[in-house]
């Protein structure tokens, strides 16, 4: 193990490091933590320049209450009825694509592999032209659906990165022996290599979550206003809406910020998985 | 119906889908997928080429109300545009200075890779602002660098430094955007590199302990060639996001101080698109063409070093 564990050096140098780790950390979260304290100041403190000292009283509820009584909820909302169509629908088209690139081989494998690996890299820029006007065609701009189709196709060259690796490391012979049996197959896509694939599931699932719930750009692109806008592109627009008054812009800033760090914290074991593309083991 | 290949004559009544399923499944799998990424992906690549060609204001059709300029677009670009000039020099910025991302996520990695009680909870605290979006992440970096109640002045302060307005300074600016920026990425850098170091070889680590190695002389020579795989990640996903940061200008200074200060090609191309003075749709396509050409090197060079993995994992 590197480096040497602390347990077999001297006794100073485990307090040392016991003491060192809470005020890293605090270092390291300090801005947030900012945020955090000025989200319950009631908003007298600001006029009165009293910024870092003791609250003058705690507003948690005053303030959270007036975000939740905003259009926030609403953009929350959108966030949800985008976020998890996407999910769903980038998991299930590369589970599909991951098999076929995974189990067979035939000639343009690596080369269709590569183009969605390729596609999952470039700037965005380069399709923000076209897709907003493929949008704006179908009829779809400013609408969660045509926000969800873009996402689901740009997200599946990820995800297909990660599914063909993932089923690659299958053992092979699962899948042959199926074959020995005669089964078909869609049959051993289904019952064979899916229920195998549960972990990689999860894995993207959570981070397909995490991506376009923070997704920024495409929210400015292809949507404007309260009916569609997810909640990253609304904070704009609630914060417009409560220009300098920092309790409450802190406040909606959190709230927005929430829903990836519960899941985060509640499936901290998947989204690492996902993030290190299973290429570290 | 007649394909009869040599391999097919011993399943004479099976019909033809039967006989050629292991080919033709893979393409069935492939279809949905392989169809929304065409549309979606690969085709508009192609599309923005073409409409860099034009000059066009994004209303009706490229062929109705464009007009054809050739390489105008590119020549304006490259010869008499300073923003343009501008927003290069600051990608070149955010590329060499976002890859300290990756030596700080493994310091820090180094440092909580223990097993003490608690351990856990501050893996996740130290991870915890990737999992932020980066437009919460620019706004709280916006309040923190704020001359008259950041935090950041407050401790600057302490040493008796006058406030700095960090983000209002024609050449800080771009600094304190991209330090914004290093905070979740060196938190991504860190989770790749506590996963590898976990699947460092202890027995060589030991071996090399007995050999007298230890330090940085073990980190160099027995612990970061075994981080390989992580940094090639790391690596690959800091490029990719100092190429394509975007949130953050927009949140913190969109694209100003003075109007151009923090200007990076991909918010200069929105801008030029869909900003205040947009609706250059040819000449926002000729900026982002010039930007994936940029990252088009980069993907190529992953690409040869995971064709490379491909090739070896064969044999």
């Amino acid at each position: 193990m590197f480096p040497k564990p602390i347990e077999k050096s001297s006794r100073q140098w485990q307090i040392g490091y016991q003491v060192l780790l809470p005020f890293a950390m605090l270092l390291w979260l300090a801005p947030l933590i900012a945020v955090a304290l000025f989200s319950i100041r009631p908003d007298a403190d600001f006029s009165t320049g009293n910024y870092w000292g003791i609250p003058s009283s705690f507003e948690f509820f005053t303030n959270y209450g007036q975000v939740i009584n905003s259009a926030m909820p609403r953009y929350i909302l959108n966030s949800f009825m985008i976020t998890l169509p996407t999910m769903v629908g980038a998991v299930a088209l590369s589970c599909m694509t991951g098999f076929a690139l995974g189990v067979y081989k035939f000639r343009g494998n690596l080369l269709i592999f590569f183009m969605f690996i390729a596609g999952n890299f470039i700037p965005f820029q380069i399709l923000m032209v076209p897709v907003r006007d493929l949008t704006l065609d179908m009829g779809l701009y400013n609408t969660k659906t045509g926000l969800v189709l873009f996402h689901i196709a740009f997200q599946t060259g990820f995800c297909t990165l990660f599914m063909r690796n993932f089923i690659r490391a299958l053992p092979f012979e699962l899948i042959e022996a199926a074959r020995v049996e005669g089964i078909a197959e869609w049959r051993i896509f289904w019952y064979v290599v899916l229920p195998l694939m549960r972990p990689a599931i999860a894995a993207l699932c959570v981070l397909i979550f995490t991506f376009i719930w923070n997704d920024y750009f495409w929210a400015i692109v292809l949507t404007t206003g309260e009916n569609a806008q997810p909640v990253t592109a609304g904070i704009t627009s609630f914060n417009a809406q409560f220009r300098a008054m920092y309790h409450l812009m802190s406040a909606g800033s959190l709230i927005a910020a929430l829903p990836p760090v519960i899941i985060f914290f509640l499936l901290q074991r998947h989204f690492i998985a996902g993030l290190t593309l299973g290429a570290v083991k | 119906m007649a394909t009869t290949t040599s391999s097919d004559h011993h399943l004479p009544k099976q019909g033809w889908y039967k006989r050629n399923e292991i080919a033709i499944t893979p393409w069935l799998f492939l279809i949905p997928g392989m169809l929304m990424f065409a549309i979606y992906v690969i085709y508009p690549i192609i599309q923005s080429f073409n409409i860099s060609l034009y000059k066009w204001n994004g209303l009706g059709t490229l062929a109705d109300n464009a007009k054809y300029v050739g390489l105008a677009n590119y020549e304006k670009l490259l010869f008499r545009d300073g923003k343009f000039e501008t927003a290069l020099i600051n990608n070149l910025k955010w590329l060499i200075l976002y890859l300290l991302a990756i030596p700080a996520g493994l310091l820090i990695a180094i440092f909580l890779n223990q097993t003490v009680r608690g351990i856990r909870l501050y893996k996740s605290m130290f991870f915890f602002p990737f999992v932020i979006s980066q437009v919460v992440v620019g706004l709280v970096f916006t309040w923190f660098y704020d001359p008259q109640y950041g935090l950041f002045n407050g401790i600057i302060g302490i040493f008796g430094i006058e406030p700095v307005n960090i983000l209002g300074d024609r050449n800080l600016a771009t600094y304190g955007v991209i330090a914004a920026g290093l905070w979740p990425q060196t938190a991504y850098c860190m989770i790749l590199y506590l996963t590898g170091l976990n699947a460092v070889d202890p027995e060589q680590v030991e071996a090399a302990r007995l050999d007298g190695a230890k330090g940085h002389k073990m980190l160099w020579y027995v612990i970061i060639p075994q981080l390989k795989p992580a940094t090639f990640i790391a690596f690959v996903v800091t490029i990719i996001g100092a190429l394509r940061s975007f949130d953050l200008i927009s949140v913190m200074t969109n694209g100003g101080p003075f109007g151009k200060s923090t200007l990076v090609l991909s918010f200069y191309m929105y801008e030029k698109a869909l900003g205040e003075f947009g609706l250059k749709m040819g000449y926002a396509a000729a900026i982002a063409v010039v930007l994936f050409l940029i990252m088009l090197v980069f993907i190529g060079y992953f690409l040869w070093s995971m064709y490379q993995d491909e090739k070896a994992a064969k044999h």
